[in-house]
């Protein structure tokens, strides 16, 4: 009997999809020509981005680096790639890069800034990734006070002074609660500092200062522009809005009617003005509020009205995150019977401030592209400078490339931020 | 035995100011209340000090005096005989304009990308990325001046429009004059007559609203759907067009015409305001895209299943079902955008648009030396549109509330 068998013993080879059901056919049957409508979208939309392509491509490479004004940059384009040829002078940034980076800054001095930028990411790091041992955290509370030191230079003796205010209070704070309530400590926490700035820290700093003078070339401020003065205002603004935009939350939410009106009302009147009225009054207002005769200089005053605009909103961010946090936090931190500053401090703001970093993040973006409007009152920040190079009679006429690289620079800074607070929330969002 | 007794209620002490929670709450609040008012006094009376050492003590009445200075872009009277006052008022008008007319353009423009950003078409969708990211993360500031620029440096001057070989030409049908100077268009002449052609078209946009209420009852009633839209479209355009023509054409249209070194006649569109307009309409449109995206994501999958197993047809899910979920996530985040459009059209005087800023924040102050009176006045009016707009929100908000149980 012969082996007959109905059913294949070898199977039969594997056949090849179909053309128009595999690889890129499909895909793009799918993704870009599913129907009549989309396909003519596609098609549109194509043809767009050659239109675009092809007039901005061209004009970008046909460029020149090297030259030393406008005139020569264009002749170099015409020798390059034929007269008539339109193409980008990208010389003006290669000639100016330092000065929109630095500003005026004293080019021997360039390094200070440079130290001052690389530290920075060694104090925001530790507060950004859990991994890092906690103890870098201390050198994120000294940074703020040696970058000042650093950009603006002087004696070390100031900087030192203000820290030591601060360790004062801190003093203050446990000395007195042990003595008496920790209401009255926290009231001596405020005074004792602030009676120490005000009266006794200048005059100890001098004396120091001429006991062991440790000091580097001062800078001033008005030496200060481009990018470096950007970042700064923007880092400044942000780091001095938070822990301001935290008593501001705190008031906020608070249960005491008065505390609470002072609070609302400060934060609803930064937010309901523009910006550039807050820098008007940096400007031409300030000086009026102090005692007379006081003067400090623009950067600083446009530094302090952007930390108060920048606590307003700081202050909603966080207040977002203390009500992000599920009343269990509280009411467990009542039942071990913490005390409000205890389970504050212990319990709900290390939550509450985890919470918020994504959106202290968009606050950072948002306050790093309204340094721009500095410019307006006469600051030489990018677009300032930008006006600056063009009056010069080498580069007059250059538009596009100045706005296109700082268009670019800040496309890039806030861009990064964005994805990096993206990341962030969806790493938080796994908790529950 | 021993027994246990009540701690004796003592009278109050000093102490239980601090220690008890009862008084404690005042004790703090008048703790603030007393360094709130020193520090605010302390502010106010360095500036009384200054001021009146400098010979300016506070006083409001230079906004009565005449200004000297002109501002091209007005939706009411004024030249520079007028006063300060005036001035301002011109500002805040155009201020609100800008506002307005930005408002509604970053709508549309957000919402169409903020729709195509969800498009199953990937290029589509990924144009749709690259606009919202290129816009966001740049200043405003920025693209303001880059609009203004490209008005100035790209079109064309207003002579390259004289002889017969001539650069640039006018475009849609010889009606509208692009150039660097501004963007001239056909401005209305209203005839005898044209007012009966207005009232018409008032009454057939109430006629829409008639309709379409009588239109719901109707489908309420007996179930039968109209096509509204189509009937609408109808009621809007027929009426007030058979009136135009019965009358004899009322209204005719004023074409700018070049004359001398500028097009004169027609409605003459400043590049400043144009820009201004443009510029934040883009970047502000660049949020409410995002916002509309994430409103549209936060209606779950399961309600478009059950509304497609209710046998409802696409149109009709979104429009009855994902559309009013979807604005409750939606409203509110697009509100806060108007009001930093509102707030950022104070970047005007970038480009010289003569918003409240630049009058009264502007050339009324340098003029006049009032900085304190001047920013008093133009921060109380910025406050008054921020509050109107927050308390218009809170309105809303109370209004679509989810009930909850």
């Amino acid at each position: 009997m012969s082996n007959v068998s109905y059913v294949r013993t070898v199977m039969l080879q594997e056949q090849a999809p179909p053309a128009s059901q595999a690889g890129i056919v499909k895909w793009l049957r799918e993704n870009m020509f599913s129907n009549i409508p989309n396909s003519i979208l596609s098609i549109a939309a194509l043809w767009a981005i050659y239109y675009v392509l092809n007039d901005v491509l061209p004009w970008a490479f046909q460029s020149s680096w090297n030259a030393k004004s406008l005139g020569e940059c264009r002749s170099v384009i015409a020798a390059a790639y034929g007269e008539g040829a339109s193409g980008a002078c990208w010389a003006v940034i290669n000639d100016r890069f330092l000065q929109l980076v630095f500003g005026f800054y004293p080019s021997e001095l360039y390094w200070r800034p440079i130290v001052a930028f690389v530290l920075m990411f060694a104090a925001i790091a530790p507060v950004l990734f859990d991994g890092l041992p906690r103890k870098m955290l201390r050198f994120t509370m000294i940074y703020p006070f040696f970058a000042f030191w650093l950009l603006w230079g002087g004696s070390l003796w100031v900087p030192l002074m203000i820290i030591a205010g601060f360790v004062l209070g801190y003093l203050a704070f446990g000395v007195v609660s042990k003595m008496a309530s920790s209401l009255v400590g926290m009231i001596a926490a405020v005074l004792v500092p602030i009676l120490w700035w005000l009266f006794l820290a200048g005059d100890v700093a001098t004396m120091l200062q001429s006991i062991i003078p440790l000091s580097i070339e001062a800078v001033s401020s008005s030496n200060f522009g481009g990018f470096m003065l950007s970042i700064t205002i923007g880092v400044i603004g942000i780091a001095l809005s938070l822990p301001i935009g935290i008593v501001l939350a705190l008031g906020r939410q608070s249960d005491l009617m008065i505390v609470k009106v002072i609070c609302v009302g400060f934060i609803e009147f930064i937010r309901g003005v523009p910006l550039i009225t807050l820098l008007f009054v940096a400007s031409t207002l300030l000086n009026y509020f102090m005692p007379p005769g006081t003067n400090f200089d623009l950067i600083l005053r446009v530094i302090i009205m952007v930390t108060l605009f920048a606590s307003a909103y700081m202050a909603e961010v966080i207040r977002g995150g203390l009500a992000a946090l599920p009343k269990g936090q509280y009411e467990g931190a009542d039942s071990l019977g913490l005390d409000f500053w205890q389970s504050t401090r212990l319990i709900i703001m290390p939550q509450a401030l985890k919470i918020s970093i994504p959106n202290i993040v968009s606050s950072f973006i948002g306050l790093f592209k309204d340094t721009t409007l500095v410019s307006i009152i006469g600051l030489l920040d990018p677009i300032g400078l930008s006006t600056n190079i063009r009056a010069n009679q080498e580069w007059n006429g250059v538009i596009w490339e100045l706005y296109g690289f700082i268009a670019l620079v800040f496309w890039v800074f806030c861009f990064s931020m964005s994805r990096y607070s993206m990341y962030l929330e969806r790493k938080l969002q796994t908790g529950h | 035995m021993s027994t246990i007794t009540d701690p004796e209620q003592g009278g109050f002490r000093i102490s239980m100011l601090l220690y008890d929670t009862r008084y404690r709450s005042i004790t703090i609040q008048i703790i603030a209340l007393i360094g709130f008012l020193l520090a605010l006094g302390w502010l106010i009376g360095n500036a009384a000090q200054n001021l009146a050492a400098l010979g300016k003590p506070l006083n409001f009445s230079f906004l009565g005096d005449t200004s000297g200075y002109d501002i091209n872009q007005r939706l009411i009277e004024y030249n520079s005989q007028m006063t300060h006052g005036r001035a301002a008022v011109v500002g805040l008008l155009n201020t609100l304009l800008v506002a307005v007319l930005g408002c509604i353009t970053a709508t549309v423009i957000g919402v169409i990308i903020g729709v195509l950003r969800l498009s199953k078409n990937w290029i589509i969708a990924k144009i749709m990325t690259v606009y919202i990211e290129t816009f966001r993360n740049v200043p405003v500031l920025l693209w303001i001046i880059m609009t203004m620029a490209i008005f100035i440096e790209v079109f064309p001057k207003p002579s390259d429009f004289r002889g017969a070989d001539a650069v640039a030409s006018m475009k849609l049908f010889e009606s509208v004059a692009v150039t660097n100077r501004g963007i001239f268009i056909p401005s209305p002449i209203f005839g005898s007559g044209s007012m009966a052609v207005i009232a018409v078209f008032i009454l057939s946009i109430v006629g829409i609203f008639v309709f379409g209420r009588w239109a719901h009852k109707r489908q309420d009633e007996t179930g039968q759907i109209l096509p509204t839209f189509w009937i609408k479209l109808a009621i809007f355009f027929v009426p007030s067009i058979i009136v135009f023509y019965v009358l004899g054409q009322p209204i005719s249209l004023e074409y700018p015409v070049l004359k001398g070194f500028n097009f004169k006649g027609g409605f003459h569109m400043r590049n400043s305001l144009i820009a201004l307009w443009f510029a934040l309409s883009l970047y502000t449109a660049a949020f409410i895209a995002e916002t509309v995206r994430s409103g549209i994501q936060a209606v779950s999958k399961g309600q478009t299943e059950a509304a497609a197993a209710l046998g409802l047809r696409p149109g009709r899910i979104t429009s009855l079902v994902v559309l009013p979920q979807a604005l409750r996530v939606i409203i509110p985040p697009m509100i806060s955008q108007y009001m930093n459009l509102t707030k950022n059209s104070s970047l005007a005087i970038a480009v010289g648009y003569m918003d409240i800023t630049g009058t009264l924040g502007g050339v009324t102050l340098n003029q006049t030396g009032r900085e304190m009176e001047s920013l008093m006045i133009l921060m109380a009016i910025y406050l008054t549109i921020s509050l109107t707009i927050s308390t218009v929100m809170n309105v809303y908000n109370e209004r679509v509330k989810l009930r909850e149980r």
